[in-house]
C-alpha cells in the first residue's frame, strides 16, 4: 500500500512539475503576477510529493519488502540498517528518486532564500528547474520505475553489491548529486537571464552562492568517491580516470571556472556571456555524466545496469535541455551589453586565464573519456584511453594554473602594476626555491621530477600565507592589532585563501603519492617479515571469522620502525555469500605524512598468502586538501549570507536593495 | 553572419556533433552483447548433473538437435523473472531446453527448482564457474541458441522477455530446424 502511495506521489510530482514548468513562464512573459506566484507554491507541493515518494521507497527498503522488484534486486534482509538505507540510492532506479528529491529541494530553497529576487526572474528560474524535473521524473516513471512489484515475491533479496556496502560510499552519491543537481540552479539562472536578455552584477550575485554550494558538495562527493576507491579497491590508487570518475570531474572543472568568472561578472560587470556559458556547460556536463553512466555508451566498473532504451531517453532529454539552452545562448548572448574593460595584466586577466585553463582541462577530460566512443562510432575499432593520456595532458594544464593562483589574487582589478607585487613574488619565489632544494636533496635519485610538483605546492601555499600575514600585519603590528585585523578580513577572502591552500595540499599529496610510492607484492608465510620504505612488516597469518552478512579472512601485520614505532594492521578479505562476491578491505594506518597500506590476497595453497604492501607518502593530504577546499566554499558562503542580510558598506543614502546590489565593490 | 555570431554558435555546433556520436554509440551497444563464439562450436565441456534427480550436460549432448542452453542460478533475481517463460517453452516442446547451473550450491538450486518448477531436460552444475568462463558468460541469466551441428548461433544476455522470445529466439530456432 505504502509502495503504491509512493508511486502515485511520484506521478503527482510529475503533474505538478509540468504545471510549474509552463504556467510561471507564461506569467513572466505576460507580467501576470498571479501566474508567476504559482511557481513558488508548485515548487513546495512538488517537493512534498517527492519526499513522500522517497520515504515510501526507503520504507520498502527498511522493512525489506521484497515484493518490490527494486528492493529484491538490491537489498537483503541480513544487511546492516545503514546499507538498507543507502541501498535506496545504490541502484539506478532509486538513485533517480534521490536525484529528483535533491532537485526539488533546491527548488524549495530558491523559494525560501529567493525572497529578494525580482518576481519574473524567480518565476523563470523555478520554471526552468521544473522543466528539468519533468525530464527526470518522466525518466524515472517511464523507463526506471522504482516501485515496480514482482510476483511471486522472492523469500529474500539479492543484496547490495558488496563493494558498495561501505560507509564512504553510502554518503558518496548524495554529496555527488547535491553537486550535480546544485549546478541546475546556476543553469536555471543562466537560462532565465538569457530569456530576459539581462545579465548584471545583481544576477551574478544571486548565482554565486548557488554555484558555490554545488561546487563545495561536488568537491566533497568526488573526494569521498576517490577515498573509497583508495581503501576499498585495494590497489593503493585513488584515481583511475575511469569514465564515471571523469563524469564527475568534468562538471567540477567547469564549475570551478564558473565560480571564478562569476566573481568578475559581479564585481566588474564583465565576462557576462562567458559566465552564462559556463553555467550552462557545468550543468550540461552533469547531465552528460548521467547519460554516460546509465546508457551503456561507455563501459566502466561503476556503471549502473545499462539499457539502450534509457540511453535514448536521456539523449533526447540532453538534446532538449543542453541543445535548447545552447541554442538560446547562440541567439541571445551576442546581444548582451559588454561590461567593464580591463587590461591584460589585472585580476580579471588572471581569471580569464584561469577560465581558459580550466575549460581546456574539462575539454581534455571530455575528449579522453569519449575518444573510445568516437573511434568505435567511426568504425576504427575499439580502444581504451588510460591514465597515461590524462596524466600527460593534465599536468601541463594544471601546473600554470597553480602558479597563476599564487599570483592573481595579488593583482588589482582593472589594471595591475606588476612592480607593486614584485617584492612579494620575491619572497614567495625564495620560499619555493628553498622547498625545491630541500625536496631534491631528500629524494635525490628517486623520481626527482616530483620535486617540481612539491615546489608548485609550496609556491601556492606560501603565496596564501604571505597574503594573510600582510593583511594582518603579522609581526609588524602588535599581536592584538593583528588579531583585530584578522577578524576584519572578509570571510569571502578567507574562503578563497582556504580553497587555494587546499589546492596546495592536494597538489603536494598527488605529487608525492604518484612519484614516491613504494609498493611490494609477495607471498608471505606466518612469521615472515618484509621491509618496505624503512618499516618492518611482520606477518602473523590469517584467521577466519564471520561478519553480519559476510565471511572474512582477516590478516594480521605488526609494523615497526625502530624501537618506538609499532602499529597493528588487520587487512580483510570478505566474501559475501548472497552475491558470491569477494571484497578487499585494505588495512591503512594514516600518519601525518604518509599511509601504511596492507592488503592480503589469496592463499597460495602451501600455507602462504599473497600480500601487497604500500607506503604512500603524503596521500592523506589529497583528501585533507579537498576538505579544506570545500571548507573554503562554506566559509565564503557564510560571508555572502552576511552581506545579503546586512550590507556593511558605508552608504550616505540608503539605497533600494536592487540598486545596492549593483554597486561595484 | 559575422564572426562574433559564429563564436556564440560554436557551443551548440560542438554539442550537435557530440550528439551524433552518442546516437551512433547507442546503436553500437545493443543489449545482446555479441559473443566471440558466434557461429563457432560450443567449447568442450562435460558437467556433472546438479543432483540425483537430473541428467548431466556435456557439450556433446548439444549435437543433433536445436537447443537452448540457459545459464541460471538460484541467487539470480532476473532468472526468477524469466523462469515462467522457460516453463511455458518447455511445455510446448518446440526446442530442447538445457540448463547450466552457474556458481550455485546444489541444495539451493534444487530448492529453487522445486519452488518454481524444472523446465530443463538436462542440467549441468558449473559450481566453480569454469565452464561459464569458456562460454564467455557475462551476466546471469544468459541464453545460448545452439544449432544441430553444435554451433552457437546466438546469445541473449539478461532475462528473456516475451517479445525477445517471439521476435528473435523462436524464429531463429524455427529457421535452424529446417
Amino acid at each position: 500500500m505504502i509502495v503504491e502511495i509512493g508511486h502515485i506521489a511520484l506521478i503527482m510530482a510529475l503533474a505538478v512539475a509540468l504545471v510549474q514548468a509552463v504556467v510561471p513562464m507564461i506569467g513572466a512573459s505576460r507580467g501576470d503576477g498571479r501566474l508567476m506566484a504559482l511557481a513558488s507554491t508548485a515548487a513546495g507541493i512538488q517537493w512534498l510529493f517527492i519526499v513522500i515518494a522517497f520515504l515510501a521507497l526507503m520504507n520498502a527498503y527498511i522493512t525489506s519488502d521484497f515484493s518490490v522488484f527494486n528492493v529484491a534486486s538490491n537489498s537483503h534482509s541480513a544487511k546492516p540498517i545503514l546499507y538498507k538505507i543507502a541501498g535506496v540510492w545504490g541502484n539506478h532506479e532509486g538513485s533517480l528518486v534521490l536525484w529528483v528529491l535533491i532537485l526539488a529541494t533546491f527548488g524549495g530553497a530558491i523559494v525560501l532564500f529567493g525572497g529578494n529576487l525580482p518576481p519574473a526572474l524567480r518565476a523563470r528560474v523555478l520554471s526552468v528547474q521544473a522543466l528539468i524535473a519533468v525530464g527526470f521524473l518522466s525518466f524515472s516513471l517511464f523507463t526506471s520505475n522504482p516501485f515496480q512489484r514482482v510476483s511471486p515475491a522472492p523469500l529474500d533479496g539479492n543484496g547490495l553489491n558488496p563493494l558498495l556496502q561501505d560507509p564512504g560510499l553510502a554518503f558518496h552519491p548524495p554529496f555527488l548529486y547535491l553537486g550535480y543537481v546544485g549546478f541546475s540552479v546556476a543553469f536555471a539562472f543562466a537560462v532565465a537571464a538569457l530569456i530576459e536578455g539581462r545579465v548584471d552584477a545583481a544576477w551574478a550575485r544571486w548565482v554565486r552562492p548557488w554555484a558555490l554550494i554545488a561546487w563545495s558538495f561536488l568537491t566533497v562527493g568526488i573526494a569521498l568517491g576517490s577515498w573509497w576507491a583508495y581503501y576499498e579497491l585495494g590497489w593503493g590508487g585513488w584515481w583511475f580516470w575511469d569514465p564515471v570518475e571523469n563524469a564527475s570531474f568534468m562538471p567540477w572543472l567547469a564549475g570551478t571556472a564558473l565560480l571564478h568568472s562569476a566573481i568578475v561578472c559581479e564585481k566588474r560587470d564583465a565576462l557576462k556571456a562567458w559566465t552564462i556559458l559556463l553555467a550552462i556547460v557545468a550543468f550540461s556536463l552533469s547531465l552528460l555524466g548521467t547519460f554516460l553512466v546509465r546508457s551503456g555508451v561507455l563501459t566502466s566498473v561503476h556503471a549502473f545496469a545499462t539499457d539502450p532504451a534509457r540511453g535514448v531517453f536521456i539523449l533526447g532529454f540532453l538534446v532538449v535541455v543542453v541543445g535548447g539552452s545552447l541554442a538560446l545562448f547562440a541567439i541571445r548572448a551576442p546581444r548582451l551589453k559588454a561590461g567593464g574593460l580591463f587590461a591584460p595584466v589585472s585580476r580579471e586577466g588572471g581569471i580569464v586565464l584561469n577560465n581558459l585553463l580550466f575549460s581546456a582541462a574539462a575539454a581534455t577530460v571530455l575528449l579522453g573519456t569519449l575518444y573510445p566512443l568516437f573511434i568505435d562510432a567511426l568504425g576504427a575499432g575499439k580502444v581504451s584511453v588510460g591514465p597515461p593520456y590524462f596524466n600527460t595532458v593534465f599536468v601541463p594544464l594544471m601546473s600554470p594554473l597553480v602558479v597563476l593562483a599564487g599570483i592573481a589574487p595579488m593583482l588589482s582589478w582593472k589594471r595591475a602594476d606588476l612592480g607593486g607585487i614584485v617584492d612579494r613574488l620575491k619572497i614567495i619565489a625564495a620560499l619555493t626555491a628553498l622547498v625545491l632544494v630541500w625536496t631534491v636533496y631528500q629524494v635525490w635519485g628517486n623520481a626527482v621530477f616530483g620535486a617540481f610538483g612539491i615546489a608548485l605546492s609550496a609556491w601556492l601555499a606560501s603565496s596564501v600565507l604571505l597574503d594573510w600575514a600582510l593583511r594582518i600585519r603579522l609581526f609588524r603590528a602588535s599581536p592584538l592589532d593583528s588579531m583585530r585585523r584578522a577578524m576584519r578580513i572578509p570571510r569571502a577572502a578567507y574562503g578563497m585563501n582556504f580553497a587555494h591552500f587546499g589546492v596546495a595540499l592536494l597538489v603536494a599529496g598527488v605529487t608525492a603519492s604518484s612519484a614516491w610510492r613504494t609498493e611490494s607484492l609477495q607471498v608471505m608465510r606466518e612469521g615472515e617479515s618484509i621491509s618496505v620504505a624503512g618499516f618492518e612488516f611482520l606477518f602473523h597469518g590469517v584467521d577466519r571469522a564471520e561478519g553480519p552478512n559476510y565471511a572474512v579472512d582477516r590478516g594480521h601485520f605488526t609494523v615497526t620502525r625502530g624501537a618506538k614505532f609499532t602499529v597493528e594492521l588487520w587487512p580483510e578479505n570478505r566474501f559475501y555469500p548472497v552475491q558470491q562476491q569477494p571484497t578487499t578491505e585494505a588495512a591503512i594506518h594514516t600518519m601525518w605524512n604518509a599511509d601504511l597500506y596492507a592488503v592480503v590476497g589469496d592463499p597460495d595453497g602451501n600455507g602462504g598468502w599473497a600480500t601487497r604492501i604500500y607506503y604512500n607518502p603524503l596521500v592523506p593530504w589529497i583528501w585533507l586538501g579537498a576538505l579544506v577546499m570545500a571548507l573554503g566554499g562554506a566559509v565564503s558562503l557564510s560571508d555572502r549570507r552576511h552581506r545579503v542580510g546586512a550590507p556593511k558598506r558605508s552608504q550616505s543614502t540608503p539605497m533600494p536593495r536592487h540598486a545596492a546590489a549593483d554597486i561595484v565593490r | 553572419m559575422n564572426s562574433r555570431r559564429l563564436f556564440f554558435l560554436l557551443p551548440v555546433i560542438v554539442f550537435g556533433v557530440l550528439c551524433a556520436f552518442f546516437l551512433r554509440g547507442l546503436s553500437l551497444d545493443p543489449s545482446t552483447v555479441p559473443t566471440a563464439l558466434a557461429d563457432k562450436p560450443v567449447p568442450f565441456f562435460d558437467l556433472p548433473p546438479l543432483d540425483d534427480e537430473t541428467i548431466a550436460l556435456a557439450s556433446s549432448d548439444l549435437v543433433g538437435e536445436v537447443a537452448l542452453v540457459n545459464v541460471f542460478a538460484s541467487w539470480c533475481l532476473p532468472c526468477r523473472v524469466e523462469h515462467p517463460l522457460l516453463m511455458e517453452l518447455a511445455v510446448t516442446g518446440k526446442v530442447a531446453l538445457h540448463g547450466v547451473n552457474y556458481k550455485d550450491k546444489p541444495e539451493d538450486a534444487r530448492a529453487w527448482l522445486d519452488e518454481l518448477g524444472d523446465p530443463f531436460l538436462r542440467i549441468g552444475a558449473d559450481r566453480d564457474g569454469r565452464v561459464g568462463i569458456d562460454l564467455g558468460v557475462y551476466g546471469v541469466p544468459e541464453t545460448f541458441v545452439v544449432d544441430r551441428t553444435g554451433r552457437i548461433r546466438y546469445k541473449h544476455v539478461g532475462p528473456i522477455s516475451q517479445s525477445d522470445l517471439e521476435k528473435y529466439l523462436l524464429p531463429l530456432v524455427e529457421k535452424l530446424r529446417q
